[in-house]
């Protein structure tokens, strides 16, 4: 009778200590798994609200081209000029937020909802834009296109 | 009386070309010495206004518009042998003004980019019609728009022709009803105006390429726009909308019964901002105007409402969803960015209706409508990842509610139940 | 099988030889927590404590992403949530395990001032346990403006405000707080290196001795229980109260999860110095109460401005706060003190009403 209840209690011991490695065990994965993937740098690097890598070589573009990219969650074009100089600008119209385009048969930024112009400042040129787009600054780095906001 | 002005008019640009010098020897005319002391403000003012006046910091003096020598400090200053011409005539005015301002030649030594061609536009405008041919002399001429010694460049904000103040300018005569009461035209223009789209996007958000009186009616030609060529005007900054009105069936119709163009929807002075309520045939709306629900145009208006409403809807459910996924810490930024699309669909699919062609709405909508749904499912997509976060909570929270129950287990073992009850 | 427990008593003994293990060990065995009725107060520290870190652990965590600039909090704060995998996770725990914190510690405070446990021996441990809740208080209000959003911006602007009505000294305070004469990207970086140094800092040393001396008097047992006769019945600390101070942490470990699961922290807008302050700007809620006694006082309270008395007011109760050991002269001796256990539950239900009126009253009003 003794021996039973000595053997039952053991094993029920046995399974309380099962229970609580266990349990310990799935709290440190529980803990540790979202930790590390926390500290695992993300995809994007840092932030792109300010700063965006472009997918693109710098040879890859073309003078007298330009191209929309993504800046954070808005629209953004990069421009090389005839001069082969990169510019960046947001690619939201300032009239009415359409998304403008280079027009390379006149070499200007255009928005092709009201036939807004802006120059390859940004500066609206022609039509209702009210203000020019906002510029970003563009480096070269290495073989990467590096465009930011101008603080 | 001809020959008398041409005669005065040669000693005038004689004078005037001599201004500069005579100022350089001597700090102040004999004009300035005796009427700057009058505090009569009719012959003292003028000469404290001057001071301000564009004119003077170039360098000119009276005797540059009223003639007279300036080296003569006695009466005798004002003897019209001397080419003193006194306070210029209306009509006269034009050759006042126009002896410097018409001369290429001249005007290139001050201001090259200024224009040369005012004077000859301006007897092209109703005001220098009225004055000219039937010698009214009401009407506006150099003076009730540039104040005389008080002329100041387009440039300063404080210049009655800045574009702020255009309108105020223009309104003086033209609000004012009892002046305007022999004309036969309204004077709610100037009130109309300043309830304008255009004079918000001026007044309110700065912006000084909004059009204001002289965008639209000229300025030294002043006069209203034509019925078929409002379109022409309305285009220089409109100019999608102004193409395919032109293109459209509407412009031929509209100049056969004489509606205005543009105007004929969007009225003339007080200028709203365009809205979807506009088209269709429902309340608010301009195509009921002449258009039955039941005719084509009635039904193609309804159509072309229908298509913008549902671009416009699925690109909001498309917005809301998106915002709500981003509020929640989910990653959204490539399907907001693509739906910036349907936004600039959205403003196509609204320039199309001044086609007043279905199909050329119908192909600016069903482009923006495809992007809304594919970032509507997106945002779907995304607010879908947060059930998944749910499940590993549960997990989480089942592992720590386990090993709770392992702890009490333990405390139970460490402390039989009799034991406890002491 | 014996090697390997022979080897793990030799590595035993030899950090023992080093560290003193041994002694630690026996004062552990030592330590015991008395059985009464009221000895459920007991788990509130501990729980504080656990909370206390798991707000090390995340804050150390979000140092990672964190960038202390006007330009770039919001846009990194904004980048770790929807970028960072798991960052609106480690961002909502810290934000909801900083208000649980300061909620038990509030609760561990109320409870050793109604069970008189502030009475000689342990004036020091009290003392040191108001300036930790002041230090908690300044985390949260240090903490709150990190994200660089429009509340926190106009509810920082306020509190500052009400700082500087601190006759002589407040606007050469609230001038250095703030690092200028507004709130700006300059008090940003100030309060970033007040909330994960400073304060850190005086934290871990204020907590050590407050741990050392809890650890030195042991539980204190409430003179209501003292005065009674008969045996009292204790338990051992480890591993007994120690199982039990566990299942309590754990648990608060589940509902912070569900709470940043369901409820995570939102980021609202980014601040702007320039916009006009929205309605009903509010304190975060454990300034609530004072926030509130302000809005109540008259303009003048005789010839002295009425915010001024109420800031006055509020410095001298927490100086009376923080010396009551020494003021409460009957528990020091031992005697049942009314007066001390009405005024304990004068000041709760002081806090608990005008909370209840700041989340109630008008804002326009």
């Amino acid at each position: 009778m003794t021996d039973k209840v000595g053997r039952s209690g053991q094993s029920r011991r046995g399974f309380v200590n099962w229970i609580l490695s266990t349990g310990v065990g799935g709290l440190l994965l529980a803990v540790l798994y979202p930790v590390g993937r926390y500290l695992v740098p993300p995809a994007a690097g840092e932030s792109t609200a300010s700063t965006v890598t472009l997918n693109l070589k710098p040879e890859d573009v073309a003078p007298n081209t330009g191209q929309i990219f993504k800046f954070g969650s808005q629209p953004a074009i990069l421009v090389r000029t005839p001069g082969g100089e990169l510019r960046a600008f947001s690619a939201s119209c300032t009239h009415l937020s359409c998304i403008v385009q280079y027009r390379e048969d006149i070499g200007h930024i255009w928005c092709a909802c009201h036939n807004g112009h802006f120059d390859l400042n940004g500066r609206n040129i022609q039509g209702p834009p009210p203000r020019a787009l906002d510029e970003f600054a563009v480096n070269v780095r290495g073989d990467e296109i590096v465009v930011s906001r101008v603080s | 009386m001809i020959a008398l002005r041409h005669v005065s008019c040669a000693s005038l640009l004689l004078v005037g070309g001599l201004a500069v010098p005579v100022l350089a020897q001597q700090s102040q005319e004999s004009c300035v010495t005796c009427h700057g002391s009058f505090s009569d403000a009719r012959l003292g003012g003028p000469v404290r206004a001057y001071t301000e006046d564009v004119h003077a910091a170039k360098g000119f003096g009276c005797v540059a518009c009223h003639g007279g020598d300036a080296l003569d400090l006695g009466m005798t200053a004002m003897d019209p042998a001397k080419g003193y011409v006194g306070v210029p005539g209306r009509e006269e005015l034009l050759l006042v003004c126009g002896r410097c301002h018409s001369s290429a030649g001249f005007m290139r030594r001050y201001n090259p980019a200024l224009r040369v061609d005012q004077v000859a536009e301006y007897r092209t405008s109703v005001h220098g019609e009225l004055l000219l041919e039937r010698g009214d002399e009401r009407v506006a001429t150099c003076v009730d728009c540039h104040p005389a010694h008080a002329v100041k460049p387009p440039s300063e904000p404080t210049s009655s022709v800045h574009p702020l103040n255009v309108a105020e300018t223009c309104g003086r005569c033209h609000a004012d009803r009892d002046y305007m009461q022999s004309y036969a035209i309204s004077t709610d223009q100037h009130d109309k105006y300043l309830l304008s789209i255009h004079w918000e996007k001026l007044s309110v958000e700065g912006d000084l390429g909004a059009p204001t009186c002289n965008d639209c009616h000229g300025n030294h030609g002043a006069s209203p726009p034509g019925v078929t060529w409002v379109g022409n005007v309305c285009g220089q900054c409109h100019s999608v909308m102004a193409e395919l009105f032109n293109k459209s069936r509407h412009s031929q119709v509209f100049a056969m019964l004489g509606n205005p163009g543009c105007a004929t929807c969007h009225g003339n002075h007080e200028i709203k901002p365009a809205g979807d309520e506009m088209l269709g045939i429902g309340e608010g709306s301009v195509c009921g105007m002449c258009h039955a629900p039941t005719d084509a145009g009635g039904m193609a208006a309804a159509e072309m409402r229908s298509l913008v409403d549902s671009l416009k809807f699925a690109h909001a459910v498309a917005d809301s969803l998106l915002s709500k996924a981003e509020n929640a810490g989910m990653e959204v930024s490539q399907a907001q960015f693509e739906l910036s699309g349907a936004t600039t669909a959205l403003i196509n699919a609204r320039t199309g209706v001044h086609s007043f062609a279905v199909d050329h709405v119908r192909e600016a909508v069903d482009e923006g409508v495809e992007v809304a749904l594919s970032a509507q499912a997106r945002g779907r997509s995304a607010l879908g990842d947060l059930r998944f976060r749910r499940l590993g909570l549960a997990v989480s929270v089942g592992i720590i509610l386990i090993l709770i129950a392992g702890l009490v287990f333990k405390i139970r073992q460490l402390e039989p139940a009799k034991a406890r009850q002491t | 099988m014996n090697t390997r427990k022979e080897t793990l008593s030799r590595i035993g003994d030899w950090l023992d030889d080093r560290l003193g293990l041994a002694a630690v060990g026996e004062l552990a065995r030592k330590k015991d927590v008395p059985q009464h009725r009221h000895s459920v107060w007991y788990y509130l520290g501990g729980m504080t404590l656990f909370l206390f870190l798991v707000q090390v652990a995340t804050g150390i965590l979000l140092l990672f992403y964190y960038r202390p600039s006007a330009e770039d909090a919001y846009e990194s704060i904004q980048f770790l949530m929807a970028e960072v995998e798991f960052g609106w996770l480690v961002r909502s725990i810290h934000a909801w395990s900083a208000n649980l914190m300061i909620f038990t510690a509030f609760l561990h405070m109320f409870s050793v001032l109604l069970l008189k446990a502030y009475r000689a021996p342990r004036e020091i441990t009290w003392i040191s346990g108001v300036a930790l809740l002041g230090l908690a208080m300044g985390f949260g209000f240090t903490g709150y403006l990190l994200p660089w959003n429009e509340l926190a911006y106009f509810a920082t602007r306020v509190g500052t405000n009400i700082m500087e009505a601190i006759p002589l000294i407040g606007g050469f305070a609230g001038h250095v707080l703030k690092g200028g004469e507004d709130v700006t990207g300059a008090t940003l970086t100030r309060f970033y290196a007040i909330h994960v140094a400073v304060l850190p800092m005086i934290s871990a040393l204020l907590l050590g001795l407050h741990l050392y001396l809890v650890q030195k008097h042991g539980m204190s047992v409430p003179p209501g229980v003292e005065r009674e006769q008969g045996s009292r019945p204790s338990m051992p600390f480890v591993p007994n109260f120690l199982l039990r101070d566990l299942v309590g942490w754990l648990t608060a470990l589940a509902i912070l999860a569900i709470l940043a699961a369901y409820f995570p922290f939102e980021l609202g807008e980014k601040a702007d110095p320039f916009a006009p302050a929205p309605i009903g700007i509010k304190p975060e809620w454990y300034f609530m109460f004072m926030f509130q006694t302000l809005k109540y006082l008259p303009a003048h309270l005789l010839w002295i401005e009425g915010e001024v008395v109420g800031i006055l007011g509020f410095l001298v109760a927490g100086l009376l706060l923080l010396i009551l050991p020494f003021l409460d002269r009957r528990s020091a001796r031992g005697e049942s003190s009314r007066l001390f256990t009405w005024i304990g539950v004068a000041l709760i239900v002081y806090v608990l009403v005008l909370t209840f009126l700041g989340y109630t009253a008008s804002p326009t009003q």
